[in-house]
């Protein structure tokens, strides 16, 4: 085992981290704060990738451009999507079996059709930085790693800011708590969970630029995600984002030092084996109250 | 005397259908009717925990996988008795080796039921979505474990040689065919007494109430222990036999996405209450299936499965079943019971404002 390699692999880990910070910080506002179990959100981050690689091969325009582009459409999925669960599942009181049979069926439904339309095949993007590499001495930093996980940690600190400092924001920290207290301060419980859904479900639209960038993306990829999004929620104390971050972070270079020093295809059980492992033991994640 | 009713025409259907493929001459019928039953044992495993305790097992497929390599596993020492016991044990091992379906069957039963009793362990006092989250990333983390043990095949997946002839029946697919008949059988019959005993009374009050029932004093994680031991070791059982049905098996077809969603899809479209339920989906499933993967495609046919698991969730939460019951408590409307006309007067009562 030598100094370079590891070196080389934990700063792999923590660019990987940083990507996986975006992935998990949708889930980390709906489940974690809103208590809604949406399983399907790897499923938006693909149909997310997918949509660039279209626009990328058609009109050449940069695949995070293109995120940021479709961001309101996103959004607008996202206030559909909640619509219909919060119609179906919360108002009748049943959300806990059904609602998370619905987004199993949407996770898969999504999945078969991004098959039938689009077929097995990886696909990729192409943009000038991709191929580019920065050398310092033996460590090197892959333009195509940096990219996403700088703009996730953007996107992260932007989305903690807007928790913590606008009437929004911290309404909908306060929604899964006490909602009568909401509505004492006027605020509807039922629209501020809608915003909040919907802007997790945008992220997803960053997140899934961000994975085409960082590798080649096929329908099923989104099934490996799962767990490490859970993994990275549940580690990081399910509300909160500096949390998220911190869990994606360690995530990252565990993996990132496995898939080096024992080959890549143990890579998915060391994210899942992390999650079994923290809800037998750290229920609470490591940032627990 | 009603089980006794379902023990006779359970057995008079089976064999019906039985003596008519094989009237036919047609062996396709029990291909197609081996995965249907197969899914009727998923499903109604699935049920036992799912819809009697409430809570969500997204990793169907682990566990039949489990079941599945526990045969393969076994098949593979019995082909290399030489190579893998010691002198004084070959004689012996070659004895027992190579063991008959029903057996392979119990062992799958067992790996299965044990792998649903550590995961219940660890996960079951936690909320309910976490078990669920859990079983996905078990699939994963078994799905894994295999694909690296060489042993089984690993990711290039392992050939099972079946024999070509049994005695008596002839071809071994309709042997197969029937020992799936008797284990589907055996899953309904579970189901059946769980439901009507005092251990589906403890599982239904968890459904309803866990909070409740624990503070009532029902053993909740005990019995929430053995409601996903029992349905691993159903779900293990279903898988045994499948190698030697499929001929080759490999990691990403055991662990295949479809048996997850089958076996959540089938008891939720068919109703999650009763065993009638999953019964009734699984079969209505399993041959549509059939039919769309011959004529149209099979991606064509999980999108479809995809699409009823939806739509049923939101439209009819109770499922084929619920609709059955709701429809004929409708036309039994002059003989006491709640009519159209009352059930809107509580309807009106219980509205959101009028609390």
């Amino acid at each position: 085992m030598s100094v370079e390699l590891l070196i080389n692999a934990i700063i792999a880990g923590l660019l990987l981290g940083g990507f996986y910070a975006a992935v998990t910080v949708g889930v980390s506002i709906s489940f974690g704060i809103l208590d809604i179990v949406n399983i399907a959100h790897p499923a938006f981050i693909i149909l997310g990738s997918y949509i660039a690689y279209i626009v990328n091969q058609t009109l050449g325009v940069d695949p995070i451009l293109t995120a940021i582009i479709v961001l309101p459409g996103f959004y607008a999925l996202g206030m559909v999507v909640y619509q219909v669960y919060y119609q179906s599942f919360e108002k009748r009181g049943q959300d806990a079996l059904r609602g998370l049979a619905f987004f199993f069926g949407l996770l898969f439904v999504t999945e078969v059709l991004l098959i039938l339309v689009f077929g097995v095949d990886y696909r990729y993007v192409q943009a000038a930085y991709i191929e580019y590499t920065w050398h310092f001495g033996f460590m090197d930093i892959p333009f195509r790693m940096l990219i996403p996980c700088v703009m996730s940690l953007l996107m992260v600190g932007l989305l903690q800011l807007y928790l913590s400092r606008t009437f929004t924001g911290r309404a909908i920290m306060a929604v899964s708590q006490d909602q009568l207290a909401l509505q004492l301060m006027a605020a509807d419980p039922i629209k501020i969970k809608r915003t909040a859904f919907a802007i997790s479900i945008a992220t997803a639209s960053l997140a899934g630029a961000f994975l085409i960038v960082i590798q080649p993306v096929e329908p099923s990829v989104g099934r490996e995600y799962i767990g490490r999004v859970f993994a990275i929620c549940v580690l990081g104390g399910l509300q909160s984002l500096p949390g998220t971050v911190i869990a994606a972070m360690l995530l990252g270079v565990v993996e990132s030092l496995t898939a080096t020093f024992s080959g890549p295809s143990w890579a998915p059980a060391v994210s899942f084996g992390f999650l079994l492992l923290t809800l037998a033991f750290r229920p609470a994640g490591l940032l627990g109250r | 005397m009603r089980a006794f009713y379902f023990y006779v025409s359970s057995i008079l259907v089976g064999g019906l259908f039985f003596a008519f493929a094989r009237w036919l001459g047609n062996d396709y019928l029990f291909f197609a009717g081996y995965t249907v039953l197969q899914f009727v044992v998923l499903a109604t495993a699935w049920n036992i925990l799912g819809g009697y305790c409430g809570y969500v097992n997204f990793g169907s497929a682990a566990f039949f996988a489990m079941g599945a390599y526990s045969s393969v596993a076994l098949h593979k020492l019995a082909a290399g008795v030489d190579r893998y016991f010691p002198e004084s044990l070959v004689g012996f091992a070659k004895l027992i080796l190579p063991l008959n379906i029903p057996t392979l069957i119990i062992f799958g039963g067992i790996v299965s039921g044990l792998v649903g009793l550590g995961t219940g362990y660890l996960t079951l006092r936690l909320r309910g979505a976490f078990f669920a989250i859990a079983t996905l990333a078990l699939a994963v983390v078994l799905q894994t474990l295999i694909v690296n043990w060489d042993f089984v095949g690993g990711s290039r997946g392992a050939y099972i040689i079946r024999p070509g002839e049994v005695p008596i029946l002839g071809s071994y697919i309709q042997y197969l065919f029937l020992v799936m008949l008797v284990l589907a059988v055996v899953a309904l019959a579970a189901a059946r007494i769980i439901e009507q005993s005092r251990l589906g009374y403890g599982f239904a009050t968890i459904r309803d109430d866990e909070m409740a029932a624990e503070a009532c004093g029902v053993p909740t994680l005990k019995l929430k222990l053995i409601a996903t031991t029992m349905s691993g070791a159903l779900m293990g059982m279903a898988g045994a036999p499948f190698p030697y049905y499929i001929g080759y098996l490999e990691p990403s077809s055991a662990f295949g996405l479809a048996y997850a969603v089958n076996s959540i899809a089938m008891p939720m479209i068919g109703g999650t209450t009763s065993w009638v339920g999953p019964l009734v989906g699984a079969l209505l499933l399993g041959i549509i299936q059939q039919i769309a993967t011959v004529t149209i495609s099979s991606a064509i046919n999980l999108l479809i499965v995809g699409l009823l698991l939806v739509g049923f969730v939101i439209v009819a939460p109770k499922g084929i079943i619920g609709l059955v019951q709701d429809f004929m408590r409708e036309r039994a409307s002059d003989k006491g019971q709640p009519t159209w006309r009352s059930r809107l007067a509580i309807f009106a009562n219980m509205r959101p404002g009028a609390r």
